[in-house]
């Protein structure tokens, strides 16, 4: 019985202990049930959230660039479809085998095989190689068609800029290029946008307008593993193309400047006297900005940048010239303005003139004899000019010159290399020379040379704002919200004239008109400089002032010597020049052309406006229908 | 002394059959087909290696489990202190001969499948001590040699497991020890006066630990320490049981498991996977078959006659608590990461070896419920 009782005893024992460890068992798993709760109840938001960023990651892609077209909807700089090669390495069975086929396929030199097995190495092997950004059509044909052969190997279609046109717009459209860490830091958007492989804007109009043009990227939605490859794609989003610009120019134009520049140095540039829209505007020579799309080549590189006629320069920009001749206008109206001549006002040219022991040559050595505002202008007349900038004095002449847009930015915010020119006075001299002004300075500011340094583009905004009758435009390259149609262009820059005084550039405008005439003798006239490029027909008359600049001092002894423009070396050569408008009796655009050591503005540079003002005025029309456009769908 | 005669007699096989505890034998198929279905989602929803090696010791132990059921709890009393010392002998060979993998030697080749001895000591322990306080007297209980002898049955198998090294089973195996002996009668005070005593000592246990296990220790306090590191596993396991919600993100379409985010998916943080596709609903489901399977052990131990019975169903069903606690409190960042599997769900054949001969005696406890053991 004593064991018996001990025997129970000891089984209340196991039992009593069982209930206190039982009890402990159930509020244990209470809590694990309250744990279970607050992560999968409570929290279960956040936790959510942290597992879709654990498995969705995002690949931003390229975006693409908005297309630039002309007036007439061409595109100008569009979007081309290339084909690329990529290896994936994780799906190549042999490596070095692949990379022999490839070379021999595509011809890859060992430089680039290198750089393959680097990439390689550096990158994850789930991560695409670019083997060949741009493949030709027959390239990618034939890697199609080896592709059994080629395993881990994936063409692919891409989007990348092109310039249909080639060097046509290089001065105005720039070109793109994969940019530096600092280009990237430098823009917020670009900054934001970044992917391996995008292009921004490097020059012109594609970096100033980058914003606008950039479009933002495609995304696509990936679920990854915890290794980081990717496993499928959830989504994809699109992105939107940038913004779509129109330019105010005109691709037959552009083309035909192209063309009659060919070869040589130098710069056209046509606006419209109006609206202030620039039909034309090419520098020559230029280079093909699709060269810098894939990386340009070093040998092509030097190529250009060797050029003797320095492709890399936008000269109806940045070049800077003095005006000669073509400045003639400006000094006569500066005169006549104020009061200091009238038309009938007559100088005699002997051919020279002194000043203080100082000889100041005609360009004529025998002279024109005596001659009136008309006749000085349409033979280009020195000694006339001469006598009219001293009577005038430099600082009356350089307020006029100012107001008709010498020495300020024409598209300033547009293009970074734009440079000012300079029009002197005799304070700037002082200033910035720490001298005070000479007499004689004046005499050759007044058949513009000396100080004088003008843009090609400034040029032709001069004789733009001559021909419209002196009222100040604003010259423009992209189309923008301005009135369209001549009529409404007309009334707008006379009812800003009425409202800001100083966008009227004359006191009478009879003065203005006694300038437009003696350019339209000047081409239209028997002995005048530029009468060889004439055109009779009333629709396409032009008138015009040509200018020939010296680009060193011409000494005595070449001067008696009288060379030959072929006998004198490149380098020396004077630079032609002729700023023009027309049609004369309602005209409609003006235009500026430079030949770089071309020689004479009658022989070189007028000639060229000919041809220019034909196609300019037959396609007036064509261009005042499709000024009623807003927007052109293309 | 009538009842006693025919109790004492054995059951005809029929009878076995009809005391055979069915309630349990349910939940445990239950829960093999819930492994299966979830080892069978870590393989990405085929049936690859893990769900047919699962699925093959299932089959194996299963039959096992009801075989052991059928003898005589007896045979384990009588065996009980055999079974002990042939565990013993095989820590003592693992530890010579044993099969090394990432950093510790825990296994032996038995050809068909990989042994860990270790995993089978957490039932030995069990058996060893409650034979020890079924035959001893109760005013002998807590006298200096028993206390001294039980501590030492207790301390050389964790001196072998600890040397391998596996933290996480010799805690398990100390507590299922130490349960025995609190259900034997070992006096509060001793509990209390020897937890005291551990809590004074552990900052000196923990400069004993190894480099990785004082890193678990830092990482469970601030998992954030090292997100990519240390703290990967339990970060990336709160993300899956908490991104689970109320009802789970559905079979199959675990995103973390699916995605390789979780680490050992198959054993120790199967719960995880489980929890991320079942939600809430599904993880109290099966806390709630896990503690039927526990009160329905330990309903067993209270109807069983013999106290070896009871202690070895209390022990077990213990045990089975604390491997459920231990496991659960780790992926949910409660615990430090200690190893320590899932009973039956957790991919494993010398835990599930273990277990399965665990609810075998439990089983053969049932049936042989008023079989006195002298």
């Amino acid at each position: 019985m004593i064991k018996e009782n001990l025997g129970i005893r000891k089984s209340d024992i196991i039992n009593r202990r069982m209930f206190i460890i039982g009890a402990a068992k159930i509020i244990i798993f209470t809590g694990i049930v309250a744990r279970l709760f607050s992560l999968q109840i409570n929290e279960n938001k956040k936790y959510l959230t942290l597992s879709d960023k654990n498995r969705i990651r995002e690949w931003k892609l390229p975006p693409t660039r908005g297309n630039i077209v002309d007036y007439f909807g061409n595109i100008i700089a569009g979007n081309l479809k290339v084909y690329q090669l990529h290896i994936i390495p994780e799906q190549v069975e042999n490596f070095n085998y692949l990379l022999l086929r490839l070379k021999t396929l595509l011809n890859l030199s060992e430089k680039k095989i290198q750089k393959i097995v680097n990439l390689k190495n550096k990158l994850k092997p789930w991560d695409s190689i670019i083997v060949s950004e741009n493949l030709s059509w027959s390239q990618f044909l034939k890697v199609n068609n080896y592709l059994y052969d080629l395993v881990g190997v994936k063409p692919v279609m891409t989007i990348s800029r092109n310039y249909p046109f080639n060097e046509m717009y290089t001065h105005v459209l720039g070109y793109v290029s994969q940019p530096n860490e600092e280009e990237i830091l430098e823009n917020e958007i670009v900054k934001e946008r970044f992917v391996p492989g995008m292009k921004i804007g490097k020059l012109g109009l594609e970096k100033t307008l980058e914003n606008q043009l950039i479009g933002t990227n495609a995304i696509q939605r990936y679920e990854v593993n915890a290794y980081g490859k990717r496993i499928n794609q959830l989504e994809y989003q699109k992105g939107l193309q940038g913004s779509k610009i129109r330019l105010t120019v005109d691709t037959e134009v552009q083309k035909l400047s192209a063309q009659l520049l060919s070869n040589k140095a130098g710069s056209i540039s046509v606006m419209d006297i109006y609206t202030g829209d620039i039909i034309a505007m090419y520098s020559s020579p230029s280079y093909d900005p699709n060269l810098f799309l894939f990386g340009i080549s070093q040998d092509e590189w030097q190529l250009i940048r060797n050029n003797p006629l320095k492709p890399l320069i936008n000269k109806t920009l940045s070049g800077l010239y003095s005006p000669g001749s073509t400045i003639k206008p400006i000094v006569a109206l500066s005169a006549l303005e104020n009061n200091i001549i009238n038309p009938n006002f007559k100088v005699k040219c002997t051919g020279k003139t002194e000043l203080y022991g100082q000889t100041f040559h005609c360009w004529k050595e025998k002279g024109h004899g005596f001659v009136s505002l008309k006749n000085a202008m349409k033979q280009s007349c020195d000694t006339y000019f001469y006598e009219i900038a001293r009577l005038l004095g430099v600082d009356r002449l350089n307020v006029t010159a100012k107001k008709f847009g010498l020495g300020e930015k024409v598209l300033g915010e547009y293009f970074d290399n734009e440079k000012r020119g300079l029009f002197p006075n005799t304070n700037w001299k002082k200033n910035n020379l720490g001298k005070g002004w000479v007499l004689g300075e004046t005499l050759i500011t007044g058949i513009g040379q000396g100080y004088t340094q003008t843009t090609p583009l400034q040029l032709c905004l001069m004789t733009a704002q001559i021909a419209n009758g002196g009222y100040k435009i604003k010259p423009k390259i992209i189309v923008n919200d301005d009135p369209l149609t001549l009529e409404d262009a007309k009334n707008f820059m006379e009812l800003q004239s009425l409202q800001k005084p100083n966008t009227r550039l004359f006191d009478d405008s009879k003065n203005i008109k006694i300038v437009q005439e003696a350019m339209f003798s000047s081409t239209n006239e028997q002995f005048g400089t530029s009468y060889r490029s004439r055109i009779d027909n009333p629709k396409y008359q032009f008138a015009g002032k040509t200018g020939t600049s010296q680009v060193k001092r011409i000494s005595k002894r070449e001067r008696e010597l009288d060379l030959k423009l072929e006998q004198i070396p490149y380098k020396d050569r004077d630079h032609a020049l002729y700023v023009a408008y027309g049609p004369y009796k309602n005209p409609r655009y003006a235009l500026s052309i430079i030949v770089e050591h071309g020689g004479s503005g009658s022989k070189a540079a007028a000639p060229m406006a000919k041809e220019l003002f034909k196609l300019i005025i037959d396609r007036d029309e064509l261009r005042n229908k499709q000024s009623n456009f807003e927007n052109i769908n293309i | 002394m009538f009842q006693r005669d025919t109790l004492n007699s054995e059951l005809s096989f029929f009878q076995k059959i009809k005391e055979m505890d069915y309630t349990l034998l349910i939940c445990i198929i239950l829960l093999s087909i819930i492994s299966l279905l979830v080892m069978y989602s870590t393989d990405g929803g085929e049936i690859l290696f893990h769900t047919k090696s699962h699925f093959s010791k299932l089959a194996v132990f299963f039959p096992m489990m009801i075989f052991i059921a059928f003898f005589n709890i007896r045979y384990w009393h009588t065996f009980a202190y055999l079974f002990y010392f042939l565990i013993i002998l095989l820590l003592l060979y693992v530890s010579f001969f044993g099969l090394k993998s990432s950093g510790s030697q825990r296994w032996m080749d038995l050809y068909l499948f990989v042994l860990q001895p270790s995993e089978l000591m957490k039932i030995a322990i069990i058996l060893c001590l409650a034979k020890y306080y079924h035959r001893i007297k109760v005013e002998n209980v807590n006298s200096l040699t028993s206390i001294t002898l039980v501590l030492s049955i207790i301390t050389i198998p964790i001196i072998f497991v600890i040397s391998q090294p596996d933290l996480g089973t010799s805690v398990l195996i100390a507590m299922s020890g130490l349960i025995v002996l609190w259900l034997g009668g070992v006096k509060v005070k001793y509990f209390v006066y020897s937890f005291i005593t551990f809590l004074i000592s552990l900052p000196f246990i923990i400069s004993f630990l190894k480099p990785y296990q004082k890193l678990r220790i830092l990482t469970f306090l601030d998992p954030d320490r090292d997100p990519l590191g240390a703290g990967y596993q339990i970060i990336q396991s709160k993300i899956a049981i908490g991104s689970g919600g109320l009802e789970g993100k559905g079979f199959l379409k675990g995103t973390q498991s699916y995605l390789d985010f979780l680490p050992e998916k198959h054993t120790d943080f199967i719960f995880t996977l489980f929890s991320e596709e079942f939600g809430f609903i599904g993880s109290v489901g099966l806390l709630i078959l896990y503690t039927i399977i526990i009160f329905r052990v330990i309903r067993i131990g209270a109807l069983s006659r013999s106290n070896f019975s009871k202690l070895f169903c209390f022990g077990f069903a213990f045990s089975i608590f604390i491997y459920i606690v231990v496991n659960l409190s780790m992926v949910l960042g409660l615990l430090p990461i200690v190893g320590s599997p899932l009973p039956i769900m957790s991919y494993g054949g010398s835990s599930m070896l273990a277990t399965m001969i665990g609810f075998g005696i439990v089983l053969s406890a049932k049936i042989n419920r008023k079989q006195t053991i002298a």
